[in-house]
């Protein structure tokens, strides 16, 4: 099928399971066994930017909300830049306590998952082409997903900016743009930004082949 | 972003498709329409990274990372190997997390009723940083099989999950270990939804006499490999940084 590849293969994929909070968030299975424990919350009282809450939940082919789904994000800082030697946006600073990851597990009873972050610059497009719109990559795993599920959400009050993004007006038809903008809402002065994720069905999220 | 970050296109044909329905919990949680194909931008070939002063000092030894009053029951081995990118290369510093059932095939979760008893003195999971070579190893007690509800009578082979990153978010991967000689291997629904019967083979850790400890633990060795980067004289640069 391809014609030229590289000498090793990828180790296949496999679901998660129904229990993979034992091993990656393990205070959610119901122990504590860490010192150091990797979590949603991805500022500190040093990161700059300004605070925002992501929230949402994750439903399934008949709508149903699903309740032990693993969500990661990776994203840039408030200038735009991720916190990695492989982006040398020299012109932007990085930002020593934000390492731009989480994880959180959807709710065992809400089915909500929420992260506590700051709200990401634009980055500098494939090859220097235009700036992407600030977004947040979104990488989901669980039972009944083989293999993990990468999407994107972007912002609602950043109009202008989707409006150029490069890989939102990639995608056809255009109606399909709409199940990654998280939706802004103001709650007791904090930004929450409310990202409903659809495996499947008629508002089916837009999924990448990265 | 130099064109030398960017990864091999991912053979998706070695993995399972989203819908397996003999694996029915994929039949109502897969995408249905077709993935977009993204180019790498550097929101793809960036990732988290991590640091040593994360990994406690018993976090790859589950014997003793969550033993109070004793060791876990059963059967002591080690499991080591290496994490590689697909350009052969080992991919160093980079977070390999696993987590399994005990030794009777049952899991320290809350959700988890099977009747087996939970093990007092097994967590069941643990992390290590891969070392300049991309080598990792850890200690821990042989898993057990256990069922499942999915047919009348499923039974899943005894398994380590895994979860690696490598160096950009492109390469984020979780996959199952399973142990060589399992009789209930080729019974399984989970592996049975890869349709490369290679790529299912290389889920299977051989025993390794040779990295057993005499009259303490076996061994079994697994090498996972990760997306590479396209060939660039960059490429050094970023791997070891």
């Amino acid at each position: 099928m391809i014609a030229s590849r590289p000498p090793f293969t990828e180790t296949a994929s496999q679901t998660a399971g129904p229990y993979v909070h034992i091993g990656l968030i393990p205070h959610q299975a119901g122990f504590d066994i860490f010192e150091t424990n990797f979590s949603n919350i991805l500022v500190g009282p040093a990161t700059k930017g300004t605070r925002i809450r992501i929230e949402g939940r994750v439903f399934d082919g008949l709508g149903a909300v699903t309740k032990d789904i693993l969500v990661e994000i990776w994203q840039a800082n408030a200038a735009g830049r991720y916190n990695h030697p492989a982006d040398r946006q020299e012109d932007k600073p990085i930002d020593p306590s934000f390492r731009g990851w989480g994880r959180a597990g959807t709710d065992f009873k809400t089915g909500i998952y929420t992260f506590e972050t700051i709200k990401p610059g634009r980055v500098v497009g494939r090859h220097g082409h235009r700036p992407m719109a600030p977004h947040v990559n979104v990488w989901l795993a669980a039972r009944g997903i083989n293999m993990g599920l990468s999407t994107r959400l972007y912002f609602s009050d950043e109009a202008v900016a989707n409006a150029e993004d490069p890989v939102l007006n990639m995608i056809d038809p255009p109606l399909r743009r709409d199940t990654l903008i998280a939706q802004r809402e103001d709650r007791d002065g904090e930004a929450v930004y409310v990202f409903d994720i659809h495996l499947q069905g008629e508002r089916e999220t837009v999924f990448f082949d990265i | 972003m130099h064109p030398g970050s960017e990864f091999h296109q991912r053979d998706r044909s070695l993995h399972p498709p989203a819908l397996t329905p003999h694996y029915k919990s994929t039949v109502l949680r897969s995408p249905r329409l077709p993935l977009w194909s993204l180019q790498n931008s550097l929101s793809e070939v960036t990732g988290p990274l991590f640091r040593p002063e994360e990994i406690g000092l018993l976090d790859n030894d589950l014997i003793r990372n969550y033993a109070h009053d004793g060791e876990p029951i059963g059967e002591r081995i080690i499991v080591h190997g290496r994490v590689l990118d697909e350009n052969g290369r080992g991919v160093p510093n980079t977070l390999v997390e696993f987590w399994q059932a005990n030794a009777g095939g049952r899991y320290r979760h809350q959700n988890d009723t099977y009747l087996a008893p939970i093990d007092p003195n097994f967590g069941g999971c643990g992390r290590a940083l891969t070392d300049e070579n991309g080598g990792y190893a850890f200690r821990t007690i042989k898993p057990g099989a256990y069922p499942f509800r999915n047919f009348v009578n499923s039974w899943r082979p005894a398994h380590i999950h895994f979860s690696v990153f490598g160096t950009g978010f492109a390469q984020r991967l979780i996959t199952q270990m399973y142990f060589e000689g399992d009789p209930l291997i080729p019974h399984d629904q989970i592996l049975g939804t890869i349709p490369d019967p290679a790529a299912i083979q290389r889920l299977i850790a051989p025993l390794d006499m040779n990295a057993a400890i005499p009259l303490d633990s076996l061994a079994y060795r697994f090498d996972i490999v990760l997306r590479g980067r396209r060939q660039t004289y960059f490429e050094n640069k970023l791997q070891g940084a």
